[in-house]
C-alpha cells in the first residue's frame, strides 16, 4: 500500500542527500573530534563545517551554537540552565500553548518552589502581548514563548516578544522547532537570546538538535562532564547526527522558496478542498500568522483517532489531538486553550506536508477523506440530531 | 497504533448501527469532554432483547465495544442482559492499552440506563437494573463521568 505522508511536524523524512553526507562518519571517519591526532581533527573539522551550516540558517555565530540530542533538551537546557544562572530569580512566563518539551519541566519546576505565569492564547491562538508585559516582574528569569506552535502552525510575533522582554530585564528563550527551515529566521535581526532547533522536523535524523545562546547570555550546563561545545554541554558529539544536521539545514536554506510557495500552495489546496466539501469542517488558528505547511482541521461530531484508523487503512498518515491519540483522556491542550470545543478538539485533524509532498497526493487525500468523515458522521449519536444537541457547546 | 485484529474488525464492519423507532428503551452514557458518548437504544418482546442498536461518538475502542455490547445482548433476556457486564467486553478488548478500558465501562453504563428506561416505562422501580446485578453477584459500578470538574 502506497503511503501518503502527512504528517511532517510530528517527524519528516531523512533527505536522502543528508544519509549521503553522514555514511562516511559511521565506519570511515569515526574518530573523536576531541582527539589530538590527525584521524580525529579531521571529525572536528567536519563539526565545525556543520556548525557554519546551523549557524547560517538562523543568521548567527557559529560560536553560537550548542549542539544537543533534541529540541526537548535545548528546551530543558535553556529554561533550566537559566534559572541557575539567575539564582535570585525564581519566576518563568510561558504560554499555555506550548509543546510539553517546556509545558512538563515548567509544571515540574513549579513543583520545586518556582513560580510559574502561563499566558492564554484568543480564539484564533493568538497572545495579548499586553498581558506578557504585565506578567513580566524583576522576578522573572527566563521568558519562553514558541516561535510557532505544532499543532496549530500558529506563528507568534517573537521578535516584538523579545523587545519587551529585554526592555524588562529577562532572559528571552525560544522554542523555534518548529520553525527553523520553514519560515525565515534572522538571529542578526531580533533580540531572542535562546533558541532551540530540532534536526528531525527539517529532513535531519531523530537524536539530534541544537540551541542557540546569543554571545553575552549567562548559561550554566545542563549536561555537565567534558569540555565539549566550549563547556556548555558535556558529552562525546553524536557526529553522523551532527553532519546530519548541518547538511539538512543548508537544504533547507535553499529550499526556503519552495516552502513558502510550492508547499504552501499544496497545503492551501487541500485546506480548502476538504473545507469545501466536509459541512462542519473548520480551521484551528489564525488564518494567515501561520506556518506555510500546517493545517489543523476539525470535523465536528467524531473523534480523531477513529479519523486516523480510517486514514491509515488508505496510507494516509496525519495526527489528531483527540484524548484518545495522546493517551490520556483530555484533548489537545493547544485547541481547549484557544476554546476549541470539547468536540470539535477531540475531532481535529492535523495535516502537516513537507517538500516530498506532491499534487497527486493531496489530490489522494481530498478522494479520500470526506467519505471517510460521514462514514463516522453515520455512527455519531450527535450527527442527525446536532440542531437540538446543548450537551454539544 | 497497535489495536488487536479483532477490535479493528469490530470498528471496520459496525453492525448494529442506528436508533430504533419507538424503542423499548433507549440509554446515554458518557460526555463530549472525555470524547465518547455511547447512545444505545433496545428492542424488548416478551422479556427478550430482540434487537439493539448504538449510536456512538467516540475512538475506534468505543465504536467496537458498542458493536460488541450491542451485539452480546441481542437475543438475552433482560436478565441475561443485566449480567453483561463490563467484563465480557473487556475481555475481547484485551491486550488494549489501559486507557481503552474504560471504553468497556462505558458501554456497560450505556446498556444499564437503556435497561433502566426500559423498566421505567414498564412501571419497575428506577433501580431494578442495580437490583437484578446484586441478585446475580455483579459488582455495581459507577465511574464519574460527565461535568466539568470530574475527571474522564
Amino acid at each position: 500500500m502506497k503511503t501518503v505522508y502527512v504528517d511532517n511536524n510530528a517527524t519528516t523524512r531523512v533527505d536522502p542527500k543528508v544519509l549521503r553526507e553522514m555514511e562516511p562518519y559511521f565506519c570511515d571517519l569515526y574518530g573523536n573530534p576531541s582527539s589530538m591526532h590527525h584521524f580525529g581533527g579531521q571529525v572536528a573539522g567536519a563539526v565545525k563545517r556543520a556548525r557554519q551550516q546551523v549557524a547560517e540558517i538562523i543568521g548567527a555565530d557559529p560560536s553560537e551554537i550548542v549542539f544537543t540530542s533534541c529540541g526537548t533538551e535545548s528546551d530543558n537546557a535553556a529554561i533550566w540552565g537559566t534559572l541557575h544562572s539567575y539564582p535570585q530569580k525564581h519566576h518563568i512566563v510561558t504560554t499555555r500553548v506550548e509543546h510539553p518539551a517546556v509545558l512538563t519541566l515548567c509544571n515540574h519546576l513549579m513543583k520545586q518552589g518556582h513560580s510559574v505565569t502561563e499566558l492564554p492564547v484568543n480564539h484564533e491562538g493568538l497572545l495579548d502581548l499586553d498581558q506578557l508585559r504585565d506578567a513580566i516582574t524583576p522576578y522573572t528569569a527566563v521568558v519562553s514563548i514558541m516561535w510557532a506552535n505544532n499543532e496549530t502552525g500558529v506563528i507568534f510575533p517573537v521578535e516584538e516578544i523579545a523587545e519587551i522582554v529585554k526592555e524588562k530585564g529577562s532572559v528571552f528563550h525560544c522554542d523555534a522547532v518548529q520553525a527553523v527551515g520553514k519560515i525565515p529566521i534572522d538571529m542578526k535581526k531580533n533580540k531572542i537570546d535562546m533558541l532551540s532547533l530540532s534536526g528531525h522536523k527539517l529532513h535531519a535524523p531523530k537524536g539530534v538538535g541544537a540551541l542557540y545562546i546569543r554571545k553575552g547570555t549567562r548559561f550554566t550546563p545542563f549536561f555537565i562532564g567534558g569540555h565539549q561545545e566550549h563547556n556548555r554541554r558535556g558529552g562525546t558529539e553524536s557526529v553522523p547526527s551532527i553532519i546530519g544536521l548541518g547538511k539538512a539545514c543548508e537544504l533547507a536554506l535553499a529550499y526556503m522558496d519552495e516552502e513558502k510557495t510550492r508547499v504552501k500552495a499544496l497545503r492551501d489546496r487541500l485546506e480548502a478542498g476538504l473545507l469545501a466539501n466536509i459541512p462542519n469542517a473548520l480551521l484551528n488558528g489564525h488564518q494567515t500568522h501561520r506556518l506555510p505547511n500546517t493545517s489543523s482541521l476539525s470535523f465536528e461530531y467524531i473523534e480523531g483517532e477513529g479519523i486516523l484508523l480510517l486514514m491509515s487503512r488508505e496510507g494516509i498518515a496525519a495526527s489528531s489531538g483527540s484524548a484518545c491519540t495522546s493517551g490520556s483522556l483530555e484533548p489537545s491542550h493547544v485547541l481547549r486553550a484557544m476554546g476549541v470545543p470539547f468536540t470539535g478538539a477531540h475531532g481535529s485533524i492535523r495535516f502537516s506536508l513537507s517538500r516530498f509532498n506532491t499534487d497527486d497526493e493531496v489530490d489522494y487525500i481530498l478522494e479520500k477523506i470526506p467519505p471517510i468523515i460521514s462514514r463516522l458522521r453515520e455512527l455519531s449519536p450527535f450527527w442527525k440530531r446536532r440542531n437540538r444537541s446543548a450537551a454539544f457547546q | 497504533m497497535a489495536y488487536s485484529e479483532q477490535v479493528m474488525d469490530h470498528f471496520m464492519n459496525p453492525r448494529n448501527v442506528g436508533e430504533i423507532s419507538e424503542a423499548s428503551g433507549i440509554g446515554e452514557a458518557g460526555s463530549p469532554k472525555c470524547g465518547d458518548v455511547m447512545r444505545f437504544s433496545l428492542q424488548m418482546k416478551e422479556g427478550v432483547v430482540r434487537d439493539a442498536r448504538f449510536k456512538t461518538f467516540g475512538c475506534g475502542a468505543a465504536l467496537a465495544t458498542s458493536r460488541m455490547a450491542t451485539g452480546i445482548v441481542k437475543g438475552a433476556t433482560v436478565e441475561g442482559a443485566v449480567k453483561v457486564a463490563n467484563q465480557a467486553v473487556a475481555e475481547v478488548l484485551g491486550g488494549q492499552p489501559a486507557v481503552k478500558m474504560h471504553c468497556s465501562v462505558l458501554a456497560e453504563e450505556a446498556l444499564e440506563a437503556a435497561l433502566t428506561d426500559y423498566f421505567k416505562k414498564q412501571g419497575e422501580p428506577e433501580d431494578k437494573v442495580i437490583q437484578l446485578k446484586k441478585a446475580a453477584g455483579i459488582q455495581v459500578r459507577r465511574h464519574n463521568h460527565g461535568d466539568e470538574g470530574h475527571s474522564c
